[in-house]
């Protein structure tokens, strides 16, 4: 099954600093561990929202929003598409991230649709 | 040799929970312990090749490694449930795994009273690879023996398959068999026999360099291959795909690519499975019945996928694989995938490309889908030519689509008749339920066609299978 990731890294995707050399070398230790087991398909980072834009849809009405946006724990900072056998597989991945902070979202992506 | 527990242990992983209702809170502790053996599922699924391997390195035969690892994953379904999981489940795997060797190497040695050899190889068990220091190279080497050795070529096909789907998918013997619709017990006796055969033949564990490795390559790349084949078009069964077979063969590709970047045939190989598995929501009708290339919905193909499938294609060309058997099979499945409607793919290209696959293996299969091409390119008439050569080709004799595409050609020419009764044929030739049915609605559009004279060419899209 395929499995997106969401990032949700709290108030930190936000932050202008860029992480430390070691937080970033744990991250592509980690990444490269997942590329190599052929778990990942596709990932990604996101700009802060400040750069993103929203648009709402009420009947025929549509309002644009302008970041930033204010939920901070709920914006989606990065993104991985997983190729895994089961939620747990994902689960098990997951907790083995090197994050020291955030929420991470496991969604199973829809496929195959009429089997 | 499989030991009890090796035994137990799958029965473990398969029925849970275990051991629940007899606290005081039934309903959390059974709660507990399932989420535990859940978890010990998924790890195992992530660790079992590693701890295999890097046992298999150490012991030198991938039946004993295997005994020991299931070992160790019966003592973590022991404790887990009540002590936790451990932070590092890899390395206590591994740890648990060589205790368990250690053991087992004092009491055989002992009772065959060889005092200098159990200290030597408790001391190559005690060293190895030790999961907290080892490098990912390391792992890589190992995994990469292991692959080796599961898809040795002393082994036969499907004793190949069944052990590396076991070995390196972490699949139980029980999904094996549900996957090839055997019965459990020829599965656990293929797997018994091949590690028999593997030590038998004193198969060393190794990565192979020179010219050795050339072939003991390309017998790995035939098993994961014919692993994505079973899962892409069941042979057999009521099921006309099976995409779990796909997504394990595609694992294992990527995997393979990873440990090896500058094959070319493996980034060919990679690139094959990638674009074949990106049509596989749209090869399946809405009531699973099959959908035949040129008529798929090409907005259901998974544009992921081809493009991964493409860039791994480049990949083996850089490489200077372009010619490989492998990448040119991709390059043909690429023709389908950039065409963004049926119409538009480029024929004389595919034509070319199956001239240089024909030329570099000549194989009765590819001839065939040789003369589709043409006759797509150039008309049914060309095709048909080149389909009747192949009339009386042995290795074809009761290949189905011989006369599947024999009949779509004889019914684009208006000879129905003909073409009816090579859909039966063609019918009668399949094991597979869904195709069967498929077949027979073709062949009963020829029968109306002939009553009717209605010809065929008349706004009915082709239906040609590539």
């Amino acid at each position: 099954m395929r499995v997106l990731i969401m990032a949700k890294e709290g108030n930190q995707s936000e932050a202008a600093t860029p992480p430390t050399p070691e937080a970033m070398a744990a991250y592509q230790k980690f990444d490269e561990e997942l590329v190599k087991a052929g778990v990942v398909l596709e990932a990604g980072r996101l700009h802060p929202s400040s750069q993103g834009k929203r648009v709402r849809f009420d009947g025929k009405k549509r309002t644009v929003i302008d970041g930033p946006f204010a939920e901070t724990k709920e914006l989606v900072a990065g993104y991985w598409l997983w190729q895994v056998r089961s939620i747990d597989e994902a689960l098990e991945w997951l907790k083995r991230a090197p994050y020291d902070g955030g929420t991470f979202e496991i969604r199973e992506v829809v496929e195959f649709e009429g089997m | 040799m499989r030991s009890s527990s090796s035994r137990a242990c799958e029965g473990a992983l398969a029925i849970s929970p275990r051991n629940g209702g007899a606290s005081a809170d039934p309903g959390r502790r059974e709660k507990a312990a399932t989420d535990a053996n859940r978890a010990i599922e998924a790890i195992w699924r992530i660790e079992s090749a590693r701890l295999i391997a890097g046992l298999a390195r150490v012991v030198g035969d991938i039946g004993t490694a295997e005994e020991l690892a299931q070992d160790a994953l019966v003592a973590a379904l022991e404790q887990w449930p009540s002590a936790g999981v451990p932070d590092r489940p890899g390395a206590w795997l591994m740890g648990t795994a060589k205790h368990r060797g250690i053991d087992m190497i004092r009491r055989r040695k002992t009772l065959e009273r060889k005092h200098e050899e159990i200290g030597r190889d408790v001391e190559r068990l005690q060293g190895g690879t030790d999961f907290d220091s080892a490098t990912d190279d390391e792992f890589g080497d190992d995994l990469l023996g292991l692959i080796f050795m599961a898809c040795h070529p002393v082994l036969s096909k499907e004793a190949r398959v069944a052990l590396t789907l076991r070995v390196l998918g972490g699949l139980t013997t029980e999904e094996i068999a549900r996957a090839f619709l055997v019965p459990v017990s020829t599965i656990a006796q293929r797997i018994v026999r091949a590690k028999r055969t593997l030590a038998e033949a004193h198969v060393r564990f190794e990565v192979p360099g020179g010219a050795a490795r050339v072939a003991r390559l390309s017998s790995v790349l035939e098993v994961i291959y014919l692993i994505f084949n079973e899962g892409y078009s069941a042979t057999a069964g009521k099921d006309w795909v099976r995409p779990a077979l796909c997504e394990e063969a595609l694992r294992l590709g990527r995997i393979l690519a990873e440990l090896t970047p500058s094959e070319p045939e493996v980034h060919g190989l990679v690139a094959l499975m990638e674009i074949q598995a990106s049509r596989l929501g749209a090869r399946i009708g809405p009531s699973g019945e099959p959908v035949l290339l040129l008529d798929q919905d090409r907005a259901r193909w998974d544009r992921l996928l081809i493009r991964r499938g493409l860039s791994a294609l480049e990949r083996a060309g850089s490489l200077g694989g372009a010619l490989g058997p492998y990448a040119l099979q991709a390059a043909i499945a690429a023709c389908h995938a950039r065409a963004a409607t049926a119409a538009e793919t480029d024929w004389p290209r595919m034509v070319a490309l199956y001239d240089a696959a024909v030329q570099l293996a000549p194989s009765p299969v590819l001839e065939l889908n040789r003369a589709v091409a043409v006759g797509m390119a150039f008309g049914p008439a060309a095709g048909l030519e080149l389909v009747d050569a192949l009339v009386h080709e042995p290795a074809l004799d009761s290949y189905h689509l011989l006369p599947a595409v024999r009949g779509d050609l004889l019914r684009k020419l208006g000879r129905s008749e003909e073409a009816r009764a090579e859909f039966e044929r063609a019918a009668s030739l399949t094991e597979n339920v869904r195709e069967r049915e498929l077949l027979e609605r073709r062949a009963a559009d020829c029968a109306a066609e002939g009553i009717t004279g209605r010809s065929p060419s008349d706004g009915v899209a082709s239906r040609d299978r590539i």
